[in-house]
């Protein structure tokens, strides 16, 4: 197997991991414009003028139409699959007060006290 | 000469943080995590570190995907922190030691790591939070080195980097001229992921290894890959890097002062480890 080949069966197999998207160069550059939009969330000025048109801060860092819905939906799982790195996404959701436990349940399928109650089985 | 006077490793939840603000420390919630954590302020009171230097990750605070450095380290005269975009609260800045800072930098990179020097940094949660736990109070007495490991975006630096860059750290440090009682930190961790369907994993059967491999038999988890850490660990896991770091710091053998674990702390098993070198 060649040196590329390797690394290519190595970044199929990260893919294998079931529910799991590890945020690679692909993602990356997929998920630019989006991820720069949710970085700018850091600065509250920034996460009121969202607040005040969608639309138009979203053109402004150019998102394409699948970011632009996902966006639109709020839906976690569908901006991961636009290229959305969970870190940036996470300052995305805080504008709507929206927690690692609510995405996680949001991800799941599960309602937040289901969630909440499958962590605290972890433990046991 | 500076010398390490031990090694901490500890979780980093932000909900930790907003937990401190409302004093819900004997929450019947919280009161589990935190009951873990008296016995190393006790030590730090009775040790008291100069300086520590701080290994974390940035989680899209300082460094956005434009420049995204494997190993960055701070050599600034203080670190601020910011509301990360859920309106924490920011804090009195952290007081950095420029010359140290230089100094490290300098030995890693002859010790050929190739270091991203920051003379602005910003730091986030998982550099504020263990503080907090730590040295609660806003009362800035230790000395920082934030030193910053890419955990956001893939390729991450393996394990077995990791723990060699830990080793050069601590070659570092102890070659600085100054008298100085150093102790590093590794924060993040344990397993745990925020994203995707599998959002919620959980593995107390790993993170129990981790605990006890760390301390007698770290050559063993620097065995693993970072694809094998996402598996057993989650996508946030990985932060068990940062611990690797520490821990190659420290010398061969080293003395487990405190350990504590507690699941879940949010969406995370929260560890918390004090470790000495043995003589």
């Amino acid at each position: 197997m060649t040196q590329g080949s390797r690394v290519a069966a190595k970044l199929a197999d990260l893919d294998a991991i079931p529910g799991t998207y590890p945020f690679d160069g692909r993602l990356a550059q997929k998920g630019y414009a989006l991820n720069k939009m949710c970085y700018s969330f850091n600065d509250a000025a920034n996460r009121a003028e969202f607040v005040r048109d969608e639309d138009a801060y979203c053109r402004k860092f150019g998102l394409n139409a699948e970011q632009r819905e996902a966006v639109r939906k709020r839906d976690v799982l569908a901006l991961l699959a636009a290229g959305g790195n969970v870190y940036y996404l996470a300052k995305f959701a805080g504008i709507f007060g929206l927690g690692v436990q609510d995405i996680g349940a949001q991800q799941t399928g599960m309602t937040l006290d289901a969630f909440k109650a499958k962590l605290k089985a972890a433990g046991k | 000469m500076a010398r390490i006077v031990g090694g901490i490793c500890t979780s980093h939840i932000p909900a930790i943080g907003n937990a401190i603000a409302r004093g819900l420390q004997n929450d019947p919630y919280w009161q589990p995590f935190f009951e873990g954590y008296p016995p190393v302020r006790e030590w730090l009171e009775r040790v008291k570190p100069d300086v520590a230097v701080m290994v974390y990750n940035d989680h899209g605070l300082n460094f956005f995907l434009d420049k995204m450095p494997t190993f960055a380290i701070g050599a600034a005269a203080e670190y601020q922190n910011a509301d990360e975009g859920w309106g924490l609260p920011t804090l009195p800045p952290y007081p950095g030691d420029p010359d140290l800072s230089w100094h490290i930098i300098e030995s890693l990179v002859n010790d050929e790591f190739d270091i991203t020097s920051c003379q602005e940094m910003r730091v986030d949660h998982a550099f504020t939070v263990p503080i907090a736990l730590l040295w609660p109070g806003t009362q800035r007495r230790v000395k920082t080195v934030p030193v910053a490991v890419n955990t956001v975006q893939h390729p991450l630096p393996t394990p077995h980097r990791c723990f060699k860059l830990g080793e050069a750290l601590g070659r570092a440090i102890a070659s600085y001229p100054k008298d100085l009682r150093v102790v590093v930190l590794g924060t993040g961790g344990l397993s745990h992921q925020l994203d995707g369907e599998r959002a919620g994993f959980i593995n107390k059967e790993f993170d129990l290894e981790c605990l006890e491999k760390i301390v007698n038999d770290p050559q063993a988890l620097t065995k693993y890959s970072i694809h094998d850490l996402v598996r057993l660990a989650g996508t946030q896991g990985v932060e068990l890097i940062m611990w690797l770091v520490m821990r190659g710091a420290l010398s061969t053998r080293v003395r487990q002062v405190h350990r504590h674990y507690h699941i879940p702390v949010s969406n995370t098993a929260a560890g918390l480890l004090l470790l000495e070198n043995a003589a």
